[in-house]
């Protein structure tokens, strides 16, 4: 049987090169959904199939187990999204042909890129990968080719790759702290390697390196004040583009800080990376939480709620120790499964409507039942609201700061309860009232954006035991 | 170490700095094209001589491709598209030259003062390179944030890029060095293809609010 993490990496890319020459949007859709399928099953064959040692270049461990399965995850549920949406647009003459099957190629090659930086063990190839995440990306985003699509492309281009920069410079001092311990060559990179031997390493060049590293991927994780590509790029946009984004790439960007910080954790000398992230998590969530009142764009308003969930993931991982560990994770898998099921919605609607201003939007739950209650119950879920899976993490991690550190939990609550008013307060003009813009049904799957919310509420009431003792397990890990 | 070989390297080194103060106050997009491949050209030039003392032999295509693609290529294909999309021969810049200088000045200082200090067990040549490196990629940084015109923002990236690929060549036996700058050249590829497709004109800036907020969405 061929190796699981091969396939993981060798499906997405071949399917991508086939897309790329295939014509007939039929075709393509359904063979980017198969695709997106058999990536899952060869990531959820990781958890049984006897891992090998790590390898020279590509590793598994219990950490980014997780990551690749919920990546694999959603991704397949994006590709079911995407092919009911982008046949929308099809029709609607808002994208060619030519188009279509370049956007089916590059998600294939965004799905393989962000696989790749999740099971790499050498930190050039992180940031290789990660670079070409980017790129993918920033073509995505200007798909369009609108005046707004195209600026929206352009900040986020230049703005992440200042951020890719910065990340290098961060690696390369990484490599001149290893040099002198490992020894020259490819092993002063592996990551497996490092981190065995990270305590001989000169602490200040560890320091220096980590304040790149988090500005470099800090970027990318859209941690404020580095945040500004963030929203543009998710507004203009098409909107599966936009749930990954959320759903996905912010977190394989925060993985790459969390490999940063182990390797900081084991090292005495040098600086806790824990309060720098408690800083940037809280600073994201306060600004992002205020920011969340004046939107009136209905994908720029989520996208701001992201910023804001990266923000408390952010600081659950900086304040560390098992319980706020285990904390961020659940948070980061609820965050992705929610954020993905609203653009999901929010992807209908908008095509619905024609619109993505909120102020053209409402009345959802009597005009489209289903697309309403979906997004109701999507929005209830980010915002915090008990039973849910994010009310749940998030009382962890306001319970394990309050035993921890009482005084940073002020402005973590005061935080959370601005951006709950800000999204209630949005979700009753959306949801509720007079209905406003066009009640033609709408064309959509709901198969995807409920599998997400279902798995939230479960979540939310009852989390399996064995993935507790893996969360914990992993948890006890990052430190 | 041989004294003349170190002199030689931290020669190269320090140049790209220099040139980097140059680009700083040039006000004419002609001209910062030529200063750019001025900084390509030393960047090869140091590159191939680290390459020379390290016994490096892969150093050399980094060293080429920094020649011919940077140096040549890259200006040149910039020139045409300037002509060709008619774009301002000027550049607005957002605070005065004197201002940037100074700024830069404070700069070079800082990444001396950080990297000399924290790179204390490193040789010696390693160390001098890591500062001049960072003092190159701020300097970039400098540059990207105070023009107002995407050409002048993409010179600024690739000078802070070069500033990259010195740093990461003054590393000994750094691996991926050749791939690194292939993939930064296939990056750059991408955003000068980028201006000529999305034909960005003059005043397109990505760090100015004020012009971005027509397209923000967010006008209530």
């Amino acid at each position: 049987m061929p190796d699981p993490v091969a396939l993981v990496l060798l499906i997405p890319i071949g399917a991508a090169a086939l897309l790329a020459v295939l014509p007939g949007y039929r075709l393509t859709s359904r063979l980017s959904v198969l695709a997106s399928l058999l990536t899952l099953v060869a990531a959820s064959s990781l958890f049984v199939v006897e891992r090998s040692g790590p390898g020279r270049y590509l590793f598994v461990d219990d950490l980014n187990i997780v990551f690749i399965v919920l990546n694999t995850f959603v991704a397949f549920t994006t590709s079911i999204f995407s092919a009911t949406y982008i046949s929308h647009e099809l029709e609607s003459g808002k994208l060619t042909l030519n188009y279509l099957r370049f956007y089916h190629a590059m998600y294939q090659v965004l799905i393989f890129a962000m696989n790749l930086a999740l099971v790499a063990n050498n930190i050039g190839l992180i940031w290789v990968a990660i670079e070409l995440a980017t790129l993918t990306t920033v073509l995505m985003v200007g798909i369009y080719r609108t005046h707004e699509a195209l600026e929206a492309a352009w900040k986020y281009f230049i703005l992440g790759s200042v951020g890719i920069a910065l990340a290098l410079f961060g690696t390369i001092l990484v490599y001149m702290a290893a040099r002198p311990v490992i020894g020259e060559g490819s092993d002063a990179m592996i990551w497996t390697v490092l981190i065995e031997h990270v305590a001989a390493f000169d602490s200040s060049l560890l320091n220096v390196a980590f304040v790149f590293l988090l500005l470099g991927y800090g970027t990318k994780v859209g941690l404020a004040p580095l945040h500004a590509w963030l929203p543009d790029a998710h507004a203009e946009g098409p909107t599966p583009i936009s749930a990954v984004l959320s759903g996905l790439l912010l977190n394989v960007a925060l993985y790459a800080l969390l490999r940063f910080k182990m390797l900081l954790a084991g090292n005495e000398g040098a600086i806790a990376p824990g309060p720098m992230l408690v800083t940037m998590g809280l600073t994201s969530l306060i600004f992002a939480s205020f920011m969340l009142y004046r939107r009136a764009d209905v994908k720029r308003l989520f996208a701001y709620s992201s910023i804001e969930h990266m923000g408390i993931m952010a600081f659950a991982f900086g304040l560390g120790g098992p319980l706020a560990n285990f904390a961020g994770l659940l948070h980061m898998v609820m965050h992705s499964l929610t954020k993905s099921a609203i653009f999901f919605a929010v992807g209908h609607i908008a095509q619905v409507k024609g619109s993505q201003k909120i102020a053209d939007i409402g009345g959802l739950t009597v005009t489209h039942p289903w697309l309403g209650w979906g997004l109701v119950l999507g929005v209830v879920a980010i915002a915090g609201l008990p039973p849910l899976g994010i009310f749940m993490s998030e009382f962890l991690i306001v319970s394990s700061t309050i035993a921890r550190e009482p005084l940073l939990a002020i402005p973590l609550v005061l935080g959370l309860m601005v951006a709950f008013g800000a999204l209630l307060m949005r979700l009753n003009g959306l949801a509720f009232g007079e209905p406003r813009g066009s009640s033609a049904p709408a064309n959509a799957s709901y198969v995807p954006m409920f599998a997400h919310l279902v798995l939230v509420c479960v979540a939310g009431v009852y989390l399996p035991a064995p993935l507790v003792a893996w969360f914990r397990h992993v948890a006890s890990l990052l430190g | 170490m041989n004294s003349l070989v170190f002199e030689i390297a931290h020669m190269l080194a320090a140049s790209l700095v220099l040139i980097s103060f140059v680009q700083l106050y040039q006000d004419r997009l002609y001209a910062l094209l030529n200063t750019f491949a001025l900084h390509s050209l030393a960047l090869a030039c140091s590159v191939a001589w680290q390459a020379y003392i390290q016994d490096a032999p892969h150093l050399y295509v980094t060293a080429a491709i920094a020649l011919v693609f940077k140096a040549i290529v890259i200006p040149v294909v910039l020139h045409r598209i300037i002509q060709r999309l008619k774009i301002h021969r000027e550049i607005e810049t957002v605070v005065g030259i004197g201002l940037t200088m100074l700024a830069g000045i404070a700069l070079v200082a800082l990444s001396m003062v950080v990297m000399l200090r924290v790179t204390g067990g490193a040789d010696p040549l390693a160390r001098q390179d890591l500062a001049f490196a960072l003092a190159v990629i701020l300097l970039g940084l400098l540059l990207m944030v105070s023009r107002r015109n995407a050409v002048g923002q993409v010179v600024g990236f690739m000078s802070l890029e070069n500033g990259l690929v010195l740093a990461a060549t003054g590393a000994k036996g750094m691996p991926l060095v050749v791939e690194i700058s292939v993939a930064f050249s296939i990056l750059i590829a991408f955003i000068v293809i980028g201006i000529f497709l999305f034909r960005i004109r003059e005043r397109f800036d990505t760090v100015d609010m004020q012009v971005l907020d027509r397209y923000r969405g967010e006008r209530l």
